[in-house]
């Protein structure tokens, strides 16, 4: 059981800030998570998590069932505290400025933090078009050549425009489970956000789709900061750039994705790579 | 050639129970359904004849004199139930998004319950309470007080069928909206209601048909009229009470205008639940699951 001091500690080592990868530019923290805590009414899921998400780069957030990387992540754009009984506490810095703070709007915060769920869920109501267009369209925005512009372009970075550009006026409730995710990540970015949330956003989708999306993360980590949780340890080492393991509620380690998998400094991070339990 | 399987001992006897089940099970709806095919079959033997273009367009005639319509009562129907739709939709799609989106708060649980109870009151009971509160209070019958009678009917059928389209609703997309940086409102507005409307309306049918043929309200409130009312004011004739007041007098002309009207009212009912069959047909098909 490591103290709050060790874990300060450690962070401090592994500080994300002072990572340079190999080839590039240090990166500088887009998010400062100090001391999360979070549940639902007594059961307390997150018990402590201090982490700092690097800016313009994949991390990923690993773990067995039940280790809090779902409602870790969904702490980061205020969404767990829309389900009854659901608590929090803990700073989460974005930019500098605590989002959690009395004075912050949580539908501002969201507008800048987008998020992808597990599963893929478009408005059944509406075509593919609306669909991207929503965030913007919801929020008052009118001019149709803007949309148009955005709905392209948000199609093409989430790698379905040439799927759908004949069929923008269908629902988007017809199209394949992973092209579903895919419009939902270009409903997502449709809006500009600086981060963007993955919460396993490829379990329910088959290897072909699921390449796609971790395709279009690829891409997309040049203008976002994407946090993104999994259980698949493969996809975790093919698109992140750095790994956080969770276990139990606690993160266990943070560090860059080569060290973690190839030289984990945790015991705990060894065995679940190694496969020995989760 | 494989050797066949012996049959179990009781085979026989099971075969046998499974024929009379079937047809025990098939006597039970033809059992159940045949009121309804009765009743139709009587309305519109009896009320047919009736039917022409006076019975629809003119005031009842006195009695003795042949001829004459019941204009008044189908006038008097549509003003009260457009009524007491302007009063109770608002009302019941308001108290129905509050229980399906704040199940939470105390006030959504206890006026969930009483609408309920609200939903299995006695109609009587809600025209004696309308005739205390509004014909006392204004001195006088009106259309006012029918119609309010008739919106605390339908109040709690158009508050239930919100509440659970509503909830079928997936969770999943309130989150996805709120995810974009969506007020709750119009989360609310332009998510969840949208996706639900089909259920929605049917609620607002249901509660319109249920209103339409509500005899009990209307006695002590509207009280009925043979001709036109000159304001809302007024005493007000109604399809139902029409059909009360004819049906008991011993004139046979009436007698045979009550059957009429009650085939006009069967009718509505008809077309009311066959556009409800035809929405809740498609009324789930946009909306998948979430397991």
């Amino acid at each position: 059981m490591e103290t709050q001091k060790d874990r300060q500690k450690e962070a401090a080592t592994i500080g994300v800030s002072s990572v340079a990868r190999p080839g590039a530019v240090p990166l500088s923290t887009k998010m400062k998570v100090k001391g999360l805590k979070a549940g639902f009414g007594k059961s307390l899921v997150l018990k402590g998590v201090d982490l700092d998400v690097p800016d313009k780069a994949v991390t990923a957030v690993m773990g067995p069932s039940g280790c809090g990387k779902t409602t870790f992540i969904r702490c980061l754009n205020r969404i767990h505290e829309l389900t009854p009984g659901a608590k929090v506490e803990g700073e989460v810095m974005l930019d500098g400025e605590n989002i959690y703070s009395p004075r912050v709007d949580p539908v501002a915060i969201r507008r800048r933090i987008g998020m992808v769920f597990q599963k893929p869920n478009p408005f059944p109501t509406m075509t593919i078009y609306d669909n991207v267009a929503a965030g913007l369209k919801l929020n008052g925005v009118k001019d149709r050549k803007l949309l148009d512009g955005v709905v392209e372009k948000s199609l093409k970075m989430a790698f379905l425009w040439e799927e759908v550009k004949n069929d923008l006026n269908k629902s988007g409730a017809a199209l394949s489970g992973g092209q579903q995710q895919r419009l939902c990540i270009a409903r997502a970015i449709a809006v500009e956000p600086e981060v963007l949330l993955m919460d396993e956003p490829a379990s329910a989708l088959d290897p072909t789709a699921t390449a796609k999306i971790e395709e279009a993360m690829v891409e997309l980590k040049k203008q976002y900061t994407i946090v993104i949780v999994t259980h698949n340890m493969q996809q975790a080492a093919r698109v992140a750039d750095f790994t956080a393991f969770f276990y139990l509620g606690e993160l266990v380690e943070f560090g860059e994705t080569a060290q973690l998998f190839e030289n984990p400094s945790k015991e705990l991070t060894e065995r679940y790579i190694t496969g020995k339990f989760g | 050639m494989m050797e066949e399987t012996p049959l179990p001992a009781n085979y026989r006897r099971r075969q046998l129970v499974n024929k009379a089940m079937t047809v025990l099970i098939y006597a039970a709806v033809v059992i159940a359904i045949a009121p309804l095919l009765f009743i139709l079959a009587e309305v519109a033997y009896r009320g047919a004849p009736v039917l022409n273009i006076a019975f629809f367009t003119h005031l009842p005639t006195p009695v003795g004199v042949p001829g004459g319509g019941i204009a008044p009562a189908i006038v008097g129907s549509f003003i009260m139930v457009a009524l007491a739709s302007a009063i109770a939709i608002p009302i019941g799609i308001g108290a129905g998004i509050y229980f399906s989106e704040w199940p939470e708060a105390r006030l959504s649980t206890v006026s969930s319950f009483t609408n309920d109870v609200l939903a299995e009151f006695p109609s009587i009971v809600v025209g004696i309470f309308v005739y205390v509160v509004v014909v006392l209070a204004t001195g006088t019958f009106s259309a006012l007080a029918g119609g309010i009678a008739l919106a605390i009917i339908m109040i709690p059928i158009v508050a239930r069928t919100t509440e659970e389209s509503l909830k079928l609703v997936p969770k999943s997309l309130r989150e996805a909206s709120m995810a974009l940086g969506v007020s709750r409102w119009k989360t609310i507005i332009r998510i969840v209601i949208t996706t639900g409307r089909a259920g929605l309306f049917t609620g607002i049918l249901l509660s319109i048909a249920r209103a339409a043929g509500e005899t009990a309200p209307l006695l002590f409130t509207a009280l009925g009229n043979t001709y036109y009312s000159k304001g809302l004011l007024q005493p007000m004739a109604a399809l139902p009470l029409l059909i009360y007041q004819y049906g008991v007098s011993p004139f046979a002309d009436w007698q045979a205008k009550a059957w009429g009207a009650a085939l006009l009212l069967v009718l509505t009912m008809l077309a009311l639940n066959l556009a409800v069959k035809l929405t809740v047909g498609r009324r789930f098909s946009h909306i998948r699951p979430e397991n």
